[in-house]
Protein backbone atom coordinates (compact mmCIF):
# COMPACT_ATOMS: atom_id res chain seq x y z
CA UNK A 1 0.00 0.00 0.00
CA UNK A 2 0.92 3.15 -0.83
CA UNK A 3 1.10 6.39 1.41
CA UNK A 4 0.56 9.34 -0.60
CA UNK A 5 1.15 12.73 0.54
CA UNK A 6 -2.06 14.97 -0.49
CA UNK A 7 -1.04 18.59 -0.20
CA UNK A 8 -3.80 19.72 1.81
CA UNK A 9 -4.12 16.44 4.24
CA UNK A 10 -0.60 15.77 4.42
CA UNK A 11 0.08 11.30 4.33
CA UNK A 12 -2.72 9.15 3.80
CA UNK A 13 -3.50 5.54 2.50
CA UNK A 14 -3.87 5.28 -1.00
CA UNK A 15 -7.12 3.80 -0.65
CA UNK A 16 -8.57 7.09 -0.22
CA UNK A 17 -7.18 8.83 -3.60
CA UNK A 18 -8.27 7.69 -6.77
CA UNK A 19 -5.31 7.99 -10.16
CA UNK A 20 -5.46 10.79 -12.60
CA UNK A 21 -2.71 9.20 -14.60
CA UNK A 22 0.30 10.96 -15.64
CA UNK A 23 -0.31 15.08 -15.73
CA UNK A 24 -0.17 16.40 -19.35
CA UNK A 25 -1.12 19.83 -20.43
CA UNK A 26 -4.27 20.38 -21.61
CA UNK A 27 -4.36 21.87 -25.09
CA UNK A 28 -5.88 25.84 -24.90
CA UNK A 29 -8.10 25.21 -27.63
CA UNK A 30 -9.16 21.81 -28.32
CA UNK A 31 -11.15 22.99 -31.45
CA UNK A 32 -7.62 23.77 -33.54
CA UNK A 33 -6.26 20.22 -33.02
CA UNK A 34 -5.88 17.65 -35.52
CA UNK A 35 -7.59 14.54 -35.30
CA UNK A 36 -4.08 13.60 -34.87
CA UNK A 37 -2.62 15.93 -32.14
CA UNK A 38 -6.11 15.01 -30.34
CA UNK A 39 -5.54 11.73 -30.32
CA UNK A 40 -1.98 12.21 -29.03
CA UNK A 41 -3.09 13.88 -25.78
CA UNK A 42 -6.22 11.76 -25.31
CA UNK A 43 -4.93 8.61 -25.96
CA UNK A 44 -0.50 8.64 -25.84
CA UNK A 45 1.69 8.39 -22.70
CA UNK A 46 5.27 8.66 -21.84
CA UNK A 47 4.25 5.76 -19.79
CA UNK A 48 7.98 6.36 -17.94
CA UNK A 49 9.95 4.01 -16.61
CA UNK A 50 11.41 6.10 -13.68
CA UNK A 51 10.25 9.39 -12.64
CA UNK A 52 6.70 10.23 -13.36
CA UNK A 53 4.92 13.24 -13.10
CA UNK A 54 1.48 12.15 -12.30
CA UNK A 55 -2.07 12.98 -11.08
CA UNK A 56 -4.35 11.97 -8.20
CA UNK A 57 -7.64 13.15 -6.60
CA UNK A 58 -7.87 12.58 -3.04
CA UNK A 59 -11.36 11.09 -3.62
CA UNK A 60 -12.13 9.75 0.11
CA UNK A 61 -10.88 12.92 1.28
CA UNK A 62 -10.63 17.00 0.46
CA UNK A 63 -11.50 15.44 -2.72
CA UNK A 64 -9.16 17.84 -4.50
CA UNK A 65 -6.37 17.82 -7.42
CA UNK A 66 -2.95 17.36 -7.15
CA UNK A 67 0.50 15.92 -8.90
CA UNK A 68 3.54 13.73 -7.49
CA UNK A 69 6.73 12.52 -8.33
CA UNK A 70 6.71 8.96 -7.92
CA UNK A 71 9.73 6.32 -8.98
CA UNK A 72 7.51 3.84 -11.08
CA UNK A 73 9.90 1.08 -10.57
CA UNK A 74 10.71 1.81 -6.55
CA UNK A 75 7.44 3.86 -5.77
CA UNK A 76 9.32 6.28 -3.60
CA UNK A 77 7.04 9.95 -3.84
CA UNK A 78 9.47 12.96 -4.45
CA UNK A 79 7.01 15.96 -4.03
CA UNK A 80 3.45 17.05 -4.01
CA UNK A 81 2.32 19.91 -5.32
CA UNK A 82 -1.34 21.22 -5.70
CA UNK A 83 -2.36 20.74 -9.56
CA UNK A 84 -3.02 23.63 -11.71
CA UNK A 85 -6.42 21.67 -12.57
CA UNK A 86 -7.80 22.02 -9.21
CA UNK A 87 -7.31 25.41 -8.96
CA UNK A 88 -7.82 27.35 -12.57
CA UNK A 89 -10.91 24.94 -12.50
CA UNK A 90 -12.15 24.12 -9.45
CA UNK A 91 -12.44 20.82 -10.15
CA UNK B 1 -3.32 -55.67 -7.39
CA UNK B 2 -0.65 -52.41 -9.06
CA UNK B 3 2.39 -53.83 -7.50
CA UNK B 4 1.52 -57.35 -9.07
CA UNK B 5 1.40 -55.28 -12.82
CA UNK B 6 4.78 -53.89 -11.60
CA UNK B 7 6.60 -56.88 -10.57
CA UNK B 8 5.94 -58.14 -13.94
CA UNK B 9 7.05 -55.26 -16.12
CA UNK B 10 9.71 -54.14 -14.04
CA UNK B 11 12.49 -56.83 -15.01
CA UNK B 12 11.60 -56.38 -18.64
CA UNK B 13 12.41 -52.51 -18.22
CA UNK B 14 15.00 -53.32 -16.62
CA UNK B 15 16.38 -55.97 -19.90
CA UNK B 16 19.47 -54.61 -22.23
CA UNK B 17 17.24 -55.84 -25.39
CA UNK B 18 14.26 -53.98 -24.44
CA UNK B 19 16.27 -50.94 -23.77
CA UNK B 20 18.28 -51.16 -27.46
CA UNK B 21 14.72 -51.37 -28.69
CA UNK B 22 13.81 -48.67 -27.02
CA UNK B 23 16.94 -46.42 -28.22
CA UNK B 24 16.17 -47.68 -31.59
CA UNK B 25 12.65 -46.37 -31.72
CA UNK B 26 14.23 -43.12 -30.13
CA UNK B 27 16.57 -42.63 -32.78
CA UNK B 28 13.78 -43.72 -35.48
CA UNK B 29 11.81 -40.42 -34.52
CA UNK B 30 14.63 -38.25 -34.60
CA UNK B 31 14.41 -35.26 -31.53
CA UNK B 32 10.52 -36.12 -30.44
CA UNK B 33 9.45 -36.35 -27.48
CA UNK B 34 7.51 -40.03 -26.93
CA UNK B 35 7.05 -42.75 -24.73
CA UNK B 36 9.95 -44.35 -25.73
CA UNK B 37 12.52 -41.63 -25.15
CA UNK B 38 10.49 -41.12 -22.10
CA UNK B 39 11.26 -44.74 -20.94
CA UNK B 40 14.83 -44.52 -21.77
CA UNK B 41 15.42 -41.37 -20.07
CA UNK B 42 14.17 -43.01 -16.74
CA UNK B 43 16.29 -46.36 -17.31
CA UNK B 44 19.37 -43.40 -17.21
CA UNK B 45 17.83 -42.30 -14.12
CA UNK B 46 17.18 -38.86 -16.34
CA UNK B 47 20.85 -37.93 -16.60
CA UNK B 48 20.73 -37.53 -20.60
CA UNK B 49 18.35 -35.41 -21.38
CA UNK B 50 18.91 -32.67 -23.87
CA UNK B 51 18.76 -29.10 -23.06
CA UNK B 52 15.54 -27.86 -24.84
CA UNK B 53 16.82 -24.84 -26.31
CA UNK B 54 20.39 -24.03 -27.60
CA UNK B 55 21.38 -20.64 -26.22
CA UNK B 56 22.78 -18.90 -29.22
CA UNK B 57 25.41 -15.86 -29.06
CA UNK B 58 24.38 -13.34 -31.00
CA UNK B 59 25.52 -13.04 -35.05
CA UNK B 60 26.55 -9.96 -37.25
CA UNK B 61 23.27 -9.98 -39.04
CA UNK B 62 19.78 -11.25 -38.69
CA UNK B 63 16.72 -11.22 -41.37
CA UNK B 64 14.52 -11.14 -38.55
CA UNK B 65 14.66 -9.88 -34.95
CA UNK B 66 12.25 -10.12 -32.41
CA UNK B 67 12.75 -8.23 -28.97
CA UNK B 68 11.19 -10.07 -25.80
CA UNK B 69 11.80 -14.07 -25.17
CA UNK B 70 7.83 -14.02 -24.07
CA UNK B 71 5.23 -16.17 -25.77
CA UNK B 72 3.79 -13.77 -28.08
CA UNK B 73 7.61 -12.72 -29.53
CA UNK B 74 8.88 -17.28 -29.46
CA UNK B 75 5.53 -17.73 -31.04
CA UNK B 76 6.54 -14.99 -33.84
CA UNK B 77 9.97 -16.64 -34.55
CA UNK B 78 8.20 -20.45 -34.48
CA UNK B 79 6.03 -19.58 -36.99
CA UNK B 80 8.19 -17.35 -39.15
CA UNK B 81 10.45 -20.51 -39.84
CA UNK B 82 7.63 -22.56 -39.93
CA UNK B 83 4.80 -21.18 -41.67
CA UNK B 84 7.17 -18.77 -43.60
CA UNK B 85 10.16 -20.37 -44.39
CA UNK B 86 11.68 -17.81 -43.39
CA UNK B 87 15.46 -18.94 -41.51
CA UNK B 88 18.11 -16.14 -40.11
CA UNK B 89 15.84 -15.12 -37.46
CA UNK B 90 16.84 -14.38 -32.99
CA UNK B 91 15.18 -13.95 -30.27
CA UNK B 92 16.70 -11.70 -28.18
CA UNK B 93 15.27 -11.59 -24.32
CA UNK B 94 17.09 -9.31 -21.37
CA UNK B 95 16.59 -11.86 -18.85
CA UNK B 96 15.15 -15.39 -19.06
CA UNK B 97 12.74 -16.82 -21.47
CA UNK B 98 9.27 -16.39 -20.09
CA UNK B 99 10.12 -14.44 -17.29
CA UNK B 100 7.98 -11.97 -17.67
CA UNK B 101 3.96 -11.99 -18.37
CA UNK B 102 4.25 -15.60 -19.68
CA UNK B 103 5.35 -17.28 -16.54
CA UNK B 104 3.21 -15.19 -14.41
CA UNK B 105 -0.47 -15.31 -15.72
CA UNK B 106 -3.30 -17.08 -14.28
CA UNK B 107 -3.05 -19.25 -17.17
CA UNK B 108 -7.42 -18.78 -18.48
CA UNK B 109 -7.66 -19.30 -21.89
CA UNK B 110 -11.16 -18.58 -23.55
CA UNK B 111 -12.48 -16.89 -26.83
CA UNK B 112 -15.85 -15.25 -25.32
CA UNK B 113 -15.08 -11.70 -26.82
CA UNK B 114 -17.56 -9.44 -27.52
CA UNK B 115 -16.58 -7.17 -31.22
CA UNK B 116 -16.21 -10.17 -34.52
CA UNK B 117 -12.58 -8.48 -35.01
CA UNK B 118 -11.16 -9.29 -31.19
CA UNK B 119 -13.36 -12.84 -31.53
CA UNK B 120 -12.04 -14.09 -34.71
CA UNK B 121 -8.41 -13.84 -33.51
CA UNK B 122 -8.78 -14.95 -29.96
CA UNK B 123 -10.59 -17.70 -31.26
CA UNK B 124 -7.91 -19.03 -34.38
CA UNK B 125 -5.76 -18.93 -31.12
CA UNK B 126 -7.65 -21.28 -29.09
CA UNK B 127 -8.37 -23.64 -32.04
CA UNK B 128 -4.28 -23.31 -32.52
CA UNK B 129 -4.19 -24.16 -28.48
CA UNK B 130 -5.94 -27.03 -29.41
CA UNK B 131 -4.00 -29.17 -31.28
CA UNK B 132 -0.69 -27.46 -29.50
CA UNK B 133 0.99 -30.30 -27.85
CA UNK B 134 0.58 -32.24 -31.20
CA UNK B 135 2.20 -29.55 -33.18
CA UNK B 136 4.88 -28.58 -30.76
CA UNK B 137 5.16 -32.02 -29.96
CA UNK B 138 5.57 -30.89 -26.65
CA UNK B 139 3.13 -31.36 -23.48
CA UNK B 140 1.39 -27.56 -23.15
CA UNK B 141 -0.86 -29.32 -21.12
CA UNK B 142 -3.89 -27.41 -22.07
CA UNK B 143 -7.09 -28.47 -20.29
CA UNK B 144 -10.48 -27.76 -21.47
CA UNK B 145 -12.40 -27.95 -18.78
CA UNK B 146 -14.77 -24.83 -18.74
CA UNK B 147 -14.94 -21.38 -17.97
CA UNK B 148 -18.00 -19.86 -16.16
CA UNK B 149 -18.04 -16.21 -16.24
CA UNK B 150 -20.84 -15.46 -13.14
CA UNK B 151 -23.38 -12.51 -13.39
CA UNK B 152 -24.27 -11.30 -9.77
CA UNK B 153 -26.67 -7.90 -10.72
CA UNK B 154 -28.98 -6.99 -14.05
CA UNK B 155 -26.50 -5.36 -15.74
CA UNK B 156 -24.40 -7.86 -15.52
CA UNK B 157 -26.68 -10.16 -16.47
CA UNK B 158 -27.46 -7.44 -20.43
CA UNK B 159 -23.69 -7.47 -20.82
CA UNK B 160 -23.23 -11.23 -20.60
CA UNK B 161 -26.30 -12.27 -22.34
CA UNK B 162 -25.12 -9.40 -25.52
CA UNK B 163 -21.80 -11.04 -25.31
CA UNK B 164 -23.38 -14.71 -25.36
CA UNK B 165 -25.38 -14.11 -28.03
CA UNK B 166 -22.82 -12.23 -30.28
CA UNK B 167 -20.57 -15.07 -29.73
CA UNK B 168 -23.35 -17.64 -30.97
CA UNK B 169 -23.30 -15.67 -34.37
CA UNK B 170 -19.45 -15.60 -34.57
CA UNK B 171 -20.01 -19.87 -34.15
CA UNK B 172 -17.97 -19.34 -31.05
CA UNK B 173 -19.35 -21.67 -28.13
CA UNK B 174 -21.34 -20.11 -25.37
CA UNK B 175 -24.06 -21.31 -22.76
CA UNK B 176 -26.31 -19.58 -20.65
CA UNK B 177 -26.84 -21.55 -17.13
CA UNK B 178 -29.25 -19.88 -14.71
CA UNK B 179 -28.63 -20.06 -11.29
CA UNK B 180 -29.79 -23.75 -11.16
CA UNK B 181 -27.11 -24.51 -13.54
CA UNK B 182 -24.23 -22.73 -12.06
CA UNK B 183 -25.00 -24.45 -9.12
CA UNK B 184 -25.07 -28.19 -10.56
CA UNK B 185 -21.99 -26.93 -12.68
CA UNK B 186 -19.70 -26.05 -9.72
CA UNK B 187 -21.74 -26.69 -6.94
CA UNK B 188 -19.02 -25.15 -4.39
CA UNK B 189 -20.27 -21.91 -5.14
CA UNK B 190 -22.47 -20.18 -3.18
CA UNK B 191 -25.66 -19.36 -5.15
CA UNK B 192 -28.08 -18.56 -1.72
CA UNK B 193 -30.20 -15.78 -2.94
CA UNK B 194 -28.98 -14.05 0.41
CA UNK B 195 -25.10 -13.73 -0.81
CA UNK B 196 -23.65 -10.67 -0.48
CA UNK B 197 -22.77 -11.32 -4.40
CA UNK B 198 -26.07 -13.01 -5.56
CA UNK B 199 -25.42 -15.88 -8.31
CA UNK B 200 -28.39 -14.83 -10.96
CA UNK B 201 -26.61 -16.56 -13.77
CA UNK B 202 -23.49 -17.29 -15.96
CA UNK B 203 -22.22 -17.62 -19.64
CA UNK B 204 -20.15 -20.94 -20.17
CA UNK B 205 -17.73 -20.99 -22.56
CA UNK B 206 -16.74 -25.22 -22.27
CA UNK B 207 -13.97 -25.07 -24.84
CA UNK B 208 -12.02 -22.45 -22.42
CA UNK B 209 -10.18 -23.54 -19.38
CA UNK B 210 -6.54 -23.43 -18.79
CA UNK B 211 -2.61 -24.42 -20.12
CA UNK B 212 0.55 -24.69 -18.56
CA UNK B 213 2.44 -20.76 -18.87
CA UNK B 214 5.80 -22.41 -18.92
CA UNK B 215 5.19 -25.44 -20.92
CA UNK B 216 3.89 -22.62 -23.66
CA UNK B 217 6.93 -21.00 -24.11
CA UNK B 218 9.61 -23.87 -23.67
CA UNK B 219 7.67 -25.82 -26.31
CA UNK B 220 7.85 -22.49 -28.71
CA UNK B 221 11.21 -22.09 -28.03
CA UNK B 222 12.41 -25.61 -28.25
CA UNK B 223 10.20 -26.04 -31.48
CA UNK B 224 11.71 -22.72 -32.61
CA UNK B 225 15.38 -23.59 -31.82
CA UNK B 226 15.30 -27.01 -33.83
CA UNK B 227 14.02 -25.07 -36.64
CA UNK B 228 17.58 -23.09 -36.88
CA UNK B 229 16.07 -19.79 -34.66
CA UNK B 230 18.86 -18.47 -31.84
CA UNK B 231 17.58 -17.75 -28.87
CA UNK B 232 19.55 -15.50 -27.01
CA UNK B 233 18.85 -14.85 -23.30
CA UNK B 234 20.03 -12.35 -20.72
CA UNK B 235 20.85 -9.36 -23.77
CA UNK B 236 19.07 -6.58 -23.27
CA UNK B 237 18.08 -4.09 -26.37
CA UNK B 238 18.98 -1.08 -25.13
CA UNK B 239 18.61 1.16 -28.52
CA UNK B 240 17.35 0.53 -31.94
CA UNK B 241 19.43 1.87 -35.11
CA UNK B 242 16.76 3.79 -37.56
CA UNK B 243 17.89 5.43 -40.56
CA UNK B 244 16.07 7.39 -43.29
CA UNK B 245 12.77 6.03 -41.40
CA UNK B 246 13.98 2.15 -41.80
CA UNK B 247 15.33 0.27 -38.74
CA UNK B 248 18.82 -1.26 -39.70
CA UNK B 249 19.79 -3.12 -35.98
CA UNK B 250 19.16 -2.65 -32.63
CA UNK B 251 22.06 -2.10 -29.93
CA UNK B 252 22.28 -4.49 -26.86
CA UNK B 253 24.20 -5.24 -23.63
CA UNK B 254 26.17 -8.09 -26.17
CA UNK B 255 26.93 -5.15 -28.69
CA UNK B 256 25.26 -4.15 -32.46
CA UNK B 257 23.15 -6.55 -33.75
CA UNK B 258 21.71 -5.70 -37.84
CA UNK B 259 18.78 -7.08 -38.76
CA UNK B 260 16.17 -6.25 -42.01
CA UNK B 261 12.73 -6.18 -40.22
CA UNK B 262 12.66 -5.88 -36.06
CA UNK B 263 9.00 -6.82 -33.97
CA UNK B 264 8.68 -5.40 -31.26
CA UNK B 265 7.22 -8.04 -28.05
CA UNK B 266 8.19 -7.02 -24.54
CA UNK B 267 4.63 -6.40 -23.69
CA UNK B 268 5.03 -4.32 -20.23
CA UNK B 269 7.93 -2.19 -21.41
CA UNK B 270 6.40 -1.75 -24.91
CA UNK B 271 6.48 2.22 -24.71
CA UNK B 272 9.81 1.80 -22.97
CA UNK B 273 11.42 0.32 -26.42
CA UNK B 274 9.21 2.19 -28.88
CA UNK B 275 10.68 5.21 -27.37
CA UNK B 276 13.97 3.78 -28.50
CA UNK B 277 13.08 3.64 -32.14
CA UNK B 278 11.13 8.39 -31.32
CA UNK B 279 7.13 7.28 -30.80
CA UNK B 280 5.07 7.16 -28.18
CA UNK B 281 1.99 4.51 -27.38
CA UNK B 282 -1.32 4.36 -25.74
CA UNK B 283 -0.32 1.90 -23.52
CA UNK B 284 -0.52 1.97 -19.75
CA UNK B 285 1.65 -0.47 -17.74
CA UNK B 286 -0.13 -1.56 -14.65
CA UNK B 287 1.00 -4.10 -11.75
CA UNK B 288 -1.66 -7.34 -12.07
CA UNK B 289 -1.44 -9.55 -8.83
CA UNK B 290 -2.21 -12.98 -8.30
CA UNK B 291 -1.45 -16.15 -5.94
CA UNK B 292 -2.36 -19.30 -4.92
CA UNK B 293 -3.13 -21.08 -2.24
CA UNK B 294 -1.60 -24.13 -0.39
CA UNK B 295 -2.38 -27.87 -2.23
CA UNK B 296 -5.91 -29.42 -1.40
CA UNK B 297 -7.54 -32.35 -3.07
CA UNK B 298 -9.17 -32.08 -6.02
CA UNK B 299 -12.62 -29.66 -5.39
CA UNK B 300 -12.86 -27.53 -8.33
CA UNK B 301 -12.50 -28.86 -11.58
CA UNK B 302 -13.11 -25.55 -13.98
CA UNK B 303 -12.52 -22.11 -14.52
CA UNK B 304 -14.60 -19.57 -12.66
CA UNK B 305 -14.38 -15.76 -13.52
CA UNK B 306 -16.48 -12.93 -11.72
CA UNK B 307 -16.02 -9.63 -13.53
CA UNK B 308 -18.02 -7.79 -10.93
CA UNK B 309 -15.66 -8.49 -8.34
CA UNK B 310 -12.52 -9.31 -9.78
CA UNK B 311 -12.20 -12.88 -8.64
CA UNK B 312 -11.10 -15.20 -11.13
CA UNK B 313 -9.73 -18.96 -10.19
CA UNK B 314 -8.62 -22.40 -10.93
CA UNK B 315 -6.98 -25.17 -9.44
CA UNK B 316 -3.86 -26.42 -10.84
CA UNK B 317 -2.82 -30.20 -11.02
CA UNK B 318 -0.82 -29.84 -8.12
CA UNK B 319 -3.72 -29.12 -5.66
CA UNK B 320 -3.32 -25.33 -5.37
CA UNK B 321 -5.99 -22.68 -6.21
CA UNK B 322 -4.63 -20.32 -8.24
CA UNK B 323 -6.34 -16.63 -8.35
CA UNK B 324 -6.03 -13.38 -9.50
CA UNK B 325 -6.67 -9.69 -8.78
CA UNK B 326 -7.41 -6.55 -10.56
CA UNK B 327 -5.05 -4.10 -12.00
CA UNK B 328 -3.32 -1.66 -9.33
CA UNK B 329 -4.17 1.66 -10.50
CA UNK B 330 -1.02 3.54 -10.66
CA UNK B 331 1.56 2.81 -13.41
CA UNK B 332 4.28 0.46 -11.92
CA UNK B 333 7.08 -1.53 -13.51
CA UNK B 334 8.35 -2.95 -9.64
CA UNK B 335 6.52 -6.08 -10.66
CA UNK B 336 4.86 -5.30 -6.51
CA UNK B 337 1.14 -4.61 -6.50
CA UNK B 338 -0.67 -2.85 -2.88
CA UNK B 339 -1.30 -5.36 -0.69
CA UNK B 340 -5.07 -3.84 -0.22
CA UNK B 341 -5.88 -5.40 -3.87
CA UNK B 342 -5.64 -8.51 -2.66
CA UNK B 343 -7.51 -8.28 -0.16
CA UNK B 344 -10.28 -6.39 -1.60
CA UNK B 345 -9.87 -10.17 -3.96
CA UNK B 346 -9.74 -12.67 -1.40
CA UNK B 347 -12.66 -11.00 0.72
CA UNK B 348 -14.76 -10.84 -2.57
CA UNK B 349 -13.47 -14.72 -3.06
CA UNK B 350 -14.72 -15.92 0.44
CA UNK B 351 -18.33 -14.70 -0.13
CA UNK B 352 -18.39 -16.50 -3.40
CA UNK B 353 -16.49 -19.73 -2.21
CA UNK B 354 -17.11 -19.99 2.08
CA UNK B 355 -15.37 -23.29 2.15
CA UNK B 356 -11.96 -21.63 1.37
CA UNK B 357 -12.09 -19.46 4.41
CA UNK B 358 -9.53 -21.36 6.15
CA UNK B 359 -7.20 -21.98 3.30
CA UNK B 360 -3.76 -20.23 3.58
CA UNK B 361 -2.56 -17.95 0.63
CA UNK B 362 1.06 -19.53 0.30
CA UNK B 363 2.76 -17.38 -2.35
CA UNK B 364 1.73 -13.85 -4.11
CA UNK B 365 3.19 -11.72 -7.16
CA UNK B 366 2.67 -9.14 -9.51
CA UNK B 367 3.77 -9.46 -13.43
CA UNK B 368 3.18 -5.60 -15.24
CA UNK B 369 0.65 -5.66 -18.19
CA UNK B 370 0.31 -3.54 -20.83
CA UNK B 371 -3.15 -1.89 -21.09
CA UNK B 372 -4.96 0.07 -23.97
CA UNK B 373 -7.51 2.72 -23.43
CA UNK B 374 -9.86 0.07 -25.50
CA UNK B 375 -8.69 -3.27 -23.76
CA UNK B 376 -7.78 -4.39 -27.53
CA UNK B 377 -4.37 -5.37 -28.33
CA UNK B 378 -1.86 -3.63 -31.08
CA UNK B 379 -0.49 -5.54 -33.80
CA UNK B 380 0.82 -4.31 -36.88
CA UNK B 381 3.37 -1.90 -38.51
CA UNK B 382 4.99 1.49 -36.45
CA UNK B 383 5.96 4.87 -38.16
CA UNK B 384 9.13 3.21 -38.80
CA UNK B 385 9.91 1.06 -41.59
CA UNK B 386 10.61 -2.45 -40.74
CA UNK B 387 9.42 -2.00 -37.57
CA UNK B 388 7.01 -4.16 -36.34
CA UNK B 389 4.93 -3.53 -32.67
CA UNK B 390 2.86 -6.54 -30.93
CA UNK B 391 1.65 -4.82 -27.66
CA UNK B 392 -1.52 -4.21 -25.43
CA UNK B 393 -2.98 -7.34 -24.48
CA UNK B 394 -2.91 -6.34 -21.00
CA UNK B 395 -4.39 -8.31 -18.91
CA UNK B 396 -5.33 -11.47 -21.03
CA UNK B 397 -2.41 -12.16 -23.77
CA UNK B 398 -2.17 -16.28 -22.54
CA UNK B 399 -4.94 -17.16 -24.15
CA UNK B 400 -4.12 -15.10 -27.39
CA UNK B 401 -0.46 -16.39 -27.77
CA UNK B 402 -0.26 -18.83 -30.01
CA UNK B 403 -2.79 -16.81 -32.42
CA UNK B 404 -0.86 -13.19 -31.68
CA UNK B 405 2.57 -15.05 -33.02
CA UNK B 406 0.60 -16.67 -35.89
CA UNK B 407 -0.73 -13.18 -37.03
CA UNK B 408 2.25 -11.21 -35.93
CA UNK B 409 4.49 -13.34 -38.23
CA UNK B 410 2.37 -12.99 -41.03
CA UNK B 411 2.66 -9.18 -40.75
CA UNK B 412 6.55 -9.11 -40.34
CA UNK B 413 6.73 -11.54 -43.53
CA UNK B 414 4.62 -9.69 -45.78
CA UNK B 415 5.12 -5.85 -44.56
CA UNK B 416 1.31 -5.92 -44.30
CA UNK B 417 -1.14 -7.27 -41.93
CA UNK B 418 -3.02 -10.48 -41.51
CA UNK B 419 -6.78 -10.08 -41.75
CA UNK B 420 -7.15 -11.07 -38.36
CA UNK B 421 -5.09 -8.36 -36.96
CA UNK B 422 -5.74 -5.58 -39.61
CA UNK B 423 -8.44 -3.74 -36.91
CA UNK B 424 -5.84 -4.03 -34.21
CA UNK B 425 -3.56 -0.89 -36.04
CA UNK B 426 -1.79 1.58 -34.30
CA UNK B 427 -3.62 4.16 -36.18
CA UNK B 428 -7.10 3.53 -34.76
CA UNK B 429 -6.33 5.55 -32.04
CA UNK B 430 -6.13 8.19 -34.49
CA UNK B 431 -8.79 7.38 -36.45
CA UNK B 432 -11.29 6.47 -33.63
CA UNK B 433 -12.41 2.80 -34.88
CA UNK B 434 -11.84 1.15 -30.99
CA UNK B 435 -12.36 -2.44 -30.58
CA UNK B 436 -13.76 -1.81 -27.19
CA UNK B 437 -13.68 -4.80 -24.93
CA UNK B 438 -13.87 -3.88 -21.21
CA UNK B 439 -16.97 -5.79 -20.89
CA UNK B 440 -14.55 -9.03 -22.14
CA UNK B 441 -11.50 -7.81 -20.90
CA UNK B 442 -12.48 -5.79 -17.54
CA UNK B 443 -11.57 -8.71 -15.23
CA UNK B 444 -8.28 -9.60 -15.66
CA UNK B 445 -7.51 -13.31 -16.61
C1 LIG C 1 -0.88 -11.88 -12.71
C2 LIG C 1 -1.25 -12.02 -14.15
C3 LIG C 1 -2.29 -12.85 -14.52
C4 LIG C 1 -2.64 -13.00 -15.85
N1 LIG C 1 -3.60 -13.90 -16.19
C5 LIG C 1 -3.89 -14.15 -17.49
C6 LIG C 1 -4.82 -15.18 -17.83
O1 LIG C 1 -5.36 -15.90 -16.97
N2 LIG C 1 -5.11 -15.38 -19.15
C7 LIG C 1 -4.53 -14.61 -20.13
O2 LIG C 1 -4.85 -14.80 -21.29
N3 LIG C 1 -3.60 -13.65 -19.83
C8 LIG C 1 -3.27 -13.41 -18.53
N4 LIG C 1 -2.33 -12.45 -18.20
C9 LIG C 1 -1.72 -11.65 -19.27
C10 LIG C 1 -0.58 -12.40 -19.93
O3 LIG C 1 0.30 -12.88 -18.97
C11 LIG C 1 0.20 -11.49 -20.89
O4 LIG C 1 -0.67 -10.78 -21.74
C12 LIG C 1 1.12 -12.33 -21.79
O5 LIG C 1 1.83 -13.27 -21.03
C13 LIG C 1 2.10 -11.43 -22.53
O6 LIG C 1 3.03 -12.24 -23.20
P1 LIG C 1 4.23 -11.58 -24.00
O7 LIG C 1 5.00 -12.66 -24.61
O8 LIG C 1 3.67 -10.52 -24.86
O9 LIG C 1 5.03 -10.79 -22.86
P2 LIG C 1 6.05 -11.28 -21.71
O10 LIG C 1 5.83 -12.69 -21.34
O11 LIG C 1 5.96 -10.26 -20.62
O12 LIG C 1 7.43 -11.20 -22.44
C14 LIG C 1 8.06 -9.98 -22.77
C15 LIG C 1 9.54 -10.19 -22.61
O13 LIG C 1 10.24 -9.08 -23.13
C16 LIG C 1 11.42 -8.93 -22.39
N5 LIG C 1 11.96 -7.58 -22.59
C17 LIG C 1 11.47 -6.40 -22.15
N6 LIG C 1 12.24 -5.38 -22.51
C18 LIG C 1 13.28 -5.91 -23.22
C19 LIG C 1 14.43 -5.36 -23.87
N7 LIG C 1 14.68 -4.04 -23.86
N8 LIG C 1 15.29 -6.20 -24.49
C20 LIG C 1 15.06 -7.54 -24.50
N9 LIG C 1 13.99 -8.11 -23.91
C21 LIG C 1 13.11 -7.31 -23.27
C22 LIG C 1 10.97 -9.19 -20.96
O14 LIG C 1 12.05 -9.55 -20.14
C23 LIG C 1 9.97 -10.32 -21.15
O15 LIG C 1 10.50 -11.60 -20.94
C24 LIG C 1 -1.96 -12.27 -16.86
C25 LIG C 1 -0.90 -11.42 -16.50
C26 LIG C 1 -0.53 -11.30 -15.17
C27 LIG C 1 0.61 -10.40 -14.80
ZN1 LIG D 1 -6.62 15.89 0.81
Amino acid sequence: MLIIKCPYCGDREETEFSYGGENKKRPADPYSLSDKEWAEYLFFKKNTVGWHNELWNHSHGCRRWFSIERHTVTNEIKQSTPSQLSMEENI
Amino acid sequence: MYSLIYLSITPYFLHMDFYKKITYYEKKMGKKLSIFGNIKASHENHENWEPLWKNATPKKTYDFIIIGGGGHGLATAYYLSRIHKSSNIAVIEKGWLGGGGTGRNTSIIRSNYLWDESAHLYDFSLKLYETLSQDLNFNTMVSQRGVLNLAHNLSDVRGAKRRLYANQLNGIDSEWLDTEGVKKYCPIINTSPDARYPVLGSTLQRRGGVARHDAVAWGYARAASDAGVDIIQHCEVTDIHVSNNKVVGVETTQGRINAKRVGIAVAGYASNVAKMAGFELPIATHPLQAYVSEPVKPILDCVVMSGAVHVYLSQTDKGELVMGAGVDKYIGYGQRGSFNVIEEQLSACMQLFPLFSRMRVMRTWAGMVDTCPDASPIVGKTPVDGLYINCGWGTGGFKSTPGSGWVFAHTMFNDAPHDLNKAFSLERFYSGALIDEHGAAAVAH
